[in-house]
């Protein structure tokens, strides 16, 4: 069973590298992943490092969701409302798209091409907080 | 990785400031917030609720507490949540009237928390009662065992949920004590609206600091809790009742 669990992971991760790289993977349409709104800091991109980010950001909001809801300890690092903040960008009428209304919202692009279905946003919200400013926690400097 | 070297960046920051100034400095680490460290069991949270300033036909607590958590769905009033209403007491001999809301009580012992199937009723540390809507599954047991009618259940699919309140259709929920503003140091959504509404006639804070303002005014005064009878110790206590 955990080889096959393995496997699974393991073509995961390689499809979604093959969606990033641009590699084409026939009749299938690449996912278009917006761009975040900044960067984390000068050196790294996300609060992780991307490749990171992009096969375990799953593994983080569980943990951290735990920490949080359980133990009250609210990192804005790794909650969901930061990536949202972060990663959810207008469309070109300046409206934020919410994940059930359109393909191309942060979260859905790649999961729709993944189908892997989530259910996050049946309580949470997919939309950015409106008076976001971009504080996404501390920054490192040095 | 990154978590960690920032904690242990931190941490050799902070132990070389101690070592200069360590009377300011560990004076206000203790004042600051630590969003980032566990709630402590040291810590219980609670409300006073003077009845004697709560006017009757006042709702500023109700329509903060809509606005906050988003309340706002347009379904039938039979299946509305509820996390706070004002009840309206009368003795019946002197016809003397007074007007208080009703919330979760966060009781020591809740009974929510023991009839759960899931684990998804619990109290944290610190003594507030959440719902991990995570893992409820909806059998509204806990609704059941409430003695304060405290929850209610989502019916619908809702949508525009507020970013620090998620709420969604079948899983249970009540008042959650506004937790998010409490571990960053800001009071329930409720008090500041009836502050405002410059009646006070709610105050929150630490049961269990001497030096909170909770604390001192239940050691003066008497107050009392709704039903007594069940010795749940609930964290909301009722002065002029």
């Amino acid at each position: 069973m955990k080889i096959l669990k393995f496997l699974g992971k393991l073509s995961c991760g390689l499809l979604l590298a093959m969606a990033v790289n641009g590699v084409s993977a026939g009749e299938v349409p690449m996912p278009e992943i917006p761009k975040a709104k900044s960067n984390f800091s000068a050196e790294q991109s996300c609060v992780e490092p991307t490749d990171f980010m992009r096969q375990r950001h799953g593994l983080f909001l569980k943990h951290y969701r735990h920490d949080t809801m359980r133990r009250g300890m609210r990192t804005l690092q790794h909650s969901l409302v930061a990536c949202i903040n972060c990663h959810v960008t207008a469309d070109e009428s300046g409206n934020y798209p919410t994940v059930h209304q359109s393909s191309k919202h942060f979260c859905r692009s790649c999961h729709t091409y993944a189908a892997v279905n989530i259910d996050c946003f049946q309580c949470h919200t997919s939309k950015p907080q409106e008076s976001f400013s971009v504080d996404i926690g501390p920054v490192q400097s040095d | 990785m990154n978590v960690s070297n920032q904690n242990r960046r931190d941490f050799l920051k902070k132990s070389a400031a101690i070592t200069i100034a360590p009377g300011v400095l560990l004076y206000s680490i203790s004042q600051a917030h630590h969003t980032e460290r566990p709630v402590k069991s040291t810590t219980r949270w609670g409300m006073l609720i003077d009845t004697n300033k709560c006017i009757n036909d006042c709702t500023a607590c109700l329509d903060a507490c809509t606005e906050e958590h988003g309340l706002t769905e347009e379904v039938p009033i039979e299946i509305k949540p509820v996390w706070i209403r004002k009840v309206t007491l009368r003795d019946k001999q002197t016809g003397k009237e007074s007007s208080l809301p009703i919330m979760c009580q966060h009781c020591e012992k809740p009974p929510c928390v023991d009839v759960c199937p899931t684990g998804a009723s619990f109290k944290r540390d610190d003594g507030i009662v959440l719902v991990d809507r995570h893992i409820c599954i909806g059998c509204r047991y806990c609704m059941m065992a409430c003695p304060y009618k405290a929850r209610s259940f989502v019916h619908e699919a809702l949508e525009n949920q507020k970013p620090h309140s998620p709420r969604g259709k079948g899983t249970v929920e009540a008042c959650n004590f506004c937790v998010y503003r409490i571990d960053t140091g800001v009071g329930p959504a409720c008090i500041e609206a009836c502050e405002t509404a410059g009646h006070q006639a709610m105050i929150y804070g630490d049961i269990n600091n001497p030096d909170s303002e909770i604390h001192k005014k239940l050691k003066e005064m008497s107050s009392s809790v709704l039903r007594p009878d069940l010795k749940l110790n609930p964290g909301v206590r009722y002065q002029g009742l």
